[in-house]
């Protein structure tokens, strides 16, 4: 089939009168003009006036030029892109959730507050934490919620020179943005050979500790590498009077064989839309819920849910609180689906999750790891990274070129040049959710694509062929922005 | 139970043993004394089948309280208004709802384009050069529209007026002091509106941050407001409902610098406060200062029309430390509900969201006044939502849970004595009438008593 041209939405014709949505007028309309006087618009909105079906078909012509976790294997690596259980979509929508609001007395509003409840004490068993907050979106508003909390943590200590936070060069962007966020300056520490954090790097970063608020960690890193030395770095920190931060991003790997918490953490965001399985959405909502110890307990974000002989309450105000992220709340919806999934799986199903994560994603290492190049040989966890650096320079056929060729053989592409200190890297996370059979057809694709660049090397490098456009022009995007219609 | 693992632990043996690694062994790079082998009461050791799944949560659910049992007057920026069928259908397309950031262009132009439309959609209805991909709520936004000024101007304290919702000051109050950045609270005048008690024009502001219709619905002059910022060079920050921008004077069109707010009211499901979307819409020279994820136009190899994620030389994985933001993820999928509503919506049923909830707004506010139990808190014009105050002795609180037993969730209880309460075209006459007698019967009994 063809992909249809879908013109832009809203300079497509329309000119359909009346409106079926709002039941007719029982009361004469407000003469906004007269009312609003000055502060009236101008004439109407510039909006079409679209037939439902014209709407209809406009978006299900657009869903047919995306690709979801349902049309294929989606190994994007550090992006968790597992099956998104369609229970989870049915439980958010029950009227008794989706239709309550924030202000309601928490009298009508029990079976929110225990849902929270509940959930708070099982992330925080998942992570060895002690206390969990909803507030934050996403995953990089976890880091600055988390961070937030370290600096009022030292504020309120009167520690205020603590100003530096210590990355690892092979984090995520969004840490060191994070930390631009509350003001910390940013100390990187790079790797060792084997994809760790250098001891002498970091002691070197540590100093005299003085300056040091803390350090922020992804383990596994983005390599897909556990750091052996994990105990060692988190003490150094402490030490320094720091505290540490445990970037959840790749918590699936770990899940219930071992917790942030027990590794010396003192601070960890999730990201319920990798590990949990909530839907990404093109881009979210996601949610970014963040574990504590008790050492930061006062300094929670509100509201928060307390419970009080079988009756549950959100707190609105404590005297040390960081305050709010975010209004209300927190995305809700998304932890009804966090929910849902937690339920379904049990510890021991969780357990399974991280078991099956690691195994599918070592077979597919072990299968690939002579047909590309691979920065270490350190074994790793839930995703591995391999590179197009033999293939650039034998045949000219680069990273970019391997990842759109996937796309012509049905399956989403790794994240590549991620992460930075890898030349040509592509970060591949199959999952647990796949079968042998889905494996052995994405090692398969990755194979004949190491074939191609030798002996077709223009037929990988014009990937891909069959897709609703070619490679797009992003200088042109950039340099002459079109950002409306 | 398996949970929604295709594989067991033999056939995962059989795989991995068929490239010579023991499952056994498969997490030994993990030291020993960290691996985790402990129990919890609040986590069963086996998972539910899917009905069992199902049928907890909807106990849960059924110890709530929600707006289509009861009728709701909440507002405070969550508003129930009716979503066509078509949004939820569309956006629950797996195509949609399970893909990931957009980052392969040549697989996920239904994102993009969506996006684009979003952009589009906002610029149209603010009056403004340029809309972002979205933000994480309305509140979010406002703090980012802060630091963005902060940033654009090199000065380090904002103006922010008393009639923006207390959600939203006090996610700007978090943001800002992270970064040792002062707020400055105004406050609002009889008419519910802020123009008497503006900054003096010397006081050095980066930002002036206005709400329109305000918390209390009622709507400000925001045109006034941007002059007298840009007088005393700061910018003009504006958070609007888009419901509102049907029948208001767009943001841009007032001379406001950057426009943000929430999505919600756009037909999304009140979600106990979250999931939204926040949007921030600003001008061609803000560009590139503006924080999260730009969808652009641009044409493919072929000269194919097409989209892509642009000017990313601003965001946090190329820029690290030094981005305008650390958003990564936004609220992709619900810009594209909110898209599809004022798609289905148009300008005429879009209008009519707004001129009917605003009808019944006035409708409701006029009769409860006439009891001669409340008295309207500001005088000003109000959009959808309306501030009341009891004339005698009333607790609205007893009101409120009295209104609980009649099947009605009653208007917010401020700080002050006040009763905020929003309509919107959802309500029925009947429905309104019902909320009237109710609201009347419980006066007489406590006057009785």
């Amino acid at each position: 089939m063809m992909y249809k041209d879908t013109p832009v939405i809203v300079t497509q014709k329309g000119e359909v009168e009346g409106q079926r949505m709002v039941p007719k007028a029982e009361l004469p309309h407000v003469d906004a003009a007269a009312y609003y006087g000055d502060a009236s618009r101008p004439g109407k909105a510039p909006l079409p006036n679209l037939a439902e079906i014209t709407v209809l078909r406009h978006y299900t012509n657009l869903s047919l030029k995306n690709y979801g976790v349902e049309n294929g294997t989606y190994p994007l690596g550090s992006c968790t892109m597992k099956y998104n259980p369609k229970i989870n979509e049915d439980a958010a929508s029950l009227t008794g959730f989706a239709q309550t609001h924030p202000l309601q007395p928490d009298s009508t509003i029990q079976g929110n507050l225990e849902l929270l409840w509940d959930l708070e004490k099982q992330l925080s068993f998942i992570c060895g934490m002690d206390r969990f907050t909803f507030q934050p979106a996403a995953g990089a508003h976890g880091e600055m919620t988390g961070l937030l909390l370290i600096k009022a943590y030292h504020e309120k200590r009167g520690d205020t020179d603590r100003n530096v936070m210590i990355v690892p060069d092979s984090a995520h962007g969004t840490n060191p943005a994070s930390a631009m966020m509350v003001g910390y300056k940013v100390r990187e520490v790079k790797s060792n050979e084997r994809g760790m954090v250098d001891l002498a790097a970091l002691k070197a970063a540590i100093g005299d500790g003085k300056d040091i608020a803390g350090l922020m960690l992804t383990n596994p890193s983005t390599l897909g590498i556990f750091d052996e030395n994990v105990i060692e770095i988190t003490k150094m920190v402490h030490e320094a009077g720091g505290l540490n931060y445990y970037d959840g991003a790749n918590l699936n790997a770990i899940m219930m064989q071992v917790r942030p918490g027990d590794m010396g953490f003192d601070v960890v965001h999730l990201n319920v839309h990798k590990t949990f399985s909530t839907p990404h959405g093109g881009g979210g909502p996601g949610a970014g819920p963040v574990g504590l110890k008790n050492i930061l307990a006062p300094f929670l974000p509100v509201p928060f849910v307390e419970k009080q002989d079988d009756q549950f309450r959100l707190v609105h105000e404590t005297e040390d609180t960081i305050g709010k992220v975010r209004g209300f709340i927190g995305s809700f919806g998304i932890f009804v689906r966090t929910y849902a999934y937690i339920l379904a799986n049990g510890q021991d199903g969780l357990k399974a999750v991280s078991e099956g994560a690691v195994a599918n994603s070592t077979y597919m290492f072990e299968k690939l790891k002579n047909d590309y190049k691979v920065p270490t040989s350190t074994k790793t966890m839930h995703e591995f990274i391999i590179t197009s650096e033999v293939l650039k320079s034998k045949y000219g056929v680069n990273t970019m070129d391997v990842a759109k060729r996937l796309i012509d053989y049905g399956f989403h592409p790794p994240t590549v040049y991620f992460p930075l200190i890898v030349p040509e890297a592509m970060m591949v996370e199959p999952t647990e959710t796949e079968t042998r059979e889905d494996l052995d057809q994405l090692i398969d694709a990755f194979k004949k694509i190491a074939e191609e660049a030798a002996t077709e090397p223009d037929l990988v490098k014009g990937a891909p062929h069959n897709t609703p456009i070619a490679r797009p022009n992003e200088t042109q995007a950039a340099r002459n922005p079109v950002l409306k219609a | 139970m398996n949970g929604y693992l295709p594989q067991d632990r033999a056939s995962r043996q059989a795989m991995l043993e068929s490239v010579g690694i023991s499952l056994d062994r498969l997490f030994d790079m993990v030291p020993d004394q960290l691996r985790f082998e402990g129990e919890s009461d609040h986590l069963q050791k086996e998972g539910y089948a899917e009905y069992e799944v199902i049928r907890a949560l909807d106990a849960l659910a059924s110890k709530n309280v929600d707006s289509k049992r009861f009728d709701s007057y909440l507002g405070g920026g969550i508003y129930d208004h009716y979503q066509p069928a078509a949004v939820r259908h569309l956006t629950q397309r797996q195509e949609f709802l399970t893909a990931y950031t957009p980052y392969q262009a040549e697989i996920s132009q239904g994102t993009m384009q969506a996006i684009f439309e979003w952009q589009s959609y906002i610029c149209r209805l603010t009056g403004l050069d340029v809309s972002n991909a979205s933000m994480y709520d309305g509140a979010s936004s406002a703090a980012e529209a802060m630091l963005m000024a902060c940033r654009t101007k090199k000065r380090s304290r904002v103006f922010v007026s008393e009639g923006v919702n207390p959600e939203i000051v006090k996610t700007i109050r978090t943001y800002l002091h992270a970064v040792g950045f002062e707020v400055v609270l105004g406050a609002l005048d009889k008419n519910g509106q802020t123009e008497s008690f503006l900054p003096a024009e010397e006081d050095e502001y980066a930002a002036w941050l206005i709400q329109s219709p305000n918390y209390y619905g009622i709507v400000e002059d925001l045109t006034g407001f941007a002059e007298k910022a840009h007088a005393s060079g700061a910018l003009a920050v504006a958070s609007c409902d888009l419901i509102s921008l049907a029948l208001l004077k767009p943001p841009g069109e007032c001379g406001i610098d950057i426009a943000v707010g929430d999505g919600q009211s756009l037909g999304l499901p009140q979600n106990f406060g979250g999931p939204t979307v926040g949007y921030m819409a600003t001008t061609n020279e803000l560009l590139r200062r503006m924080p999260g994820r730009i969808c652009g136009e641009t044409v493919d190899r072929d000269g194919k029309r097409c989209y892509v994620l642009t000017i990313q030389a601003r965001e946090q994985h190329i820029r690290r430390e030094k981005a305008t933001s650390n958003i990564c993820s936004n609220q992709a999928l619900l810009a594209t509900s909110a898209t599809i509503y004022l798609a289905m919506m148009g300008e005429s049923g879009l209008r009519e969201v707004a001129l009917q909830s605003q009808s019944k707004a006035m409708y409701l506010l006029g009769k409860l006044v006439e009891t001669g139990l409340f008295e309207p808190v500001f005088k000003g014009a109000f959009f959808r939502e309306f501030a009341l105050r009891p004339v005698k002795d009333l607790d609205l609180v007893a009101l409120n849970k009295a209104l609980l037993d009649d099947g009605i969730l009653g208007g917010y209880v401020l700080p002050g004595n006040m009763w905020l309460i929003a309509v919107t075209e959802k309500k029925t006459l009947a429905q309104l009438d019902r909320f009237i007698a109710a609201v009347t019967r419980f006066a007489g009994k406590e006057v009785a008593k």
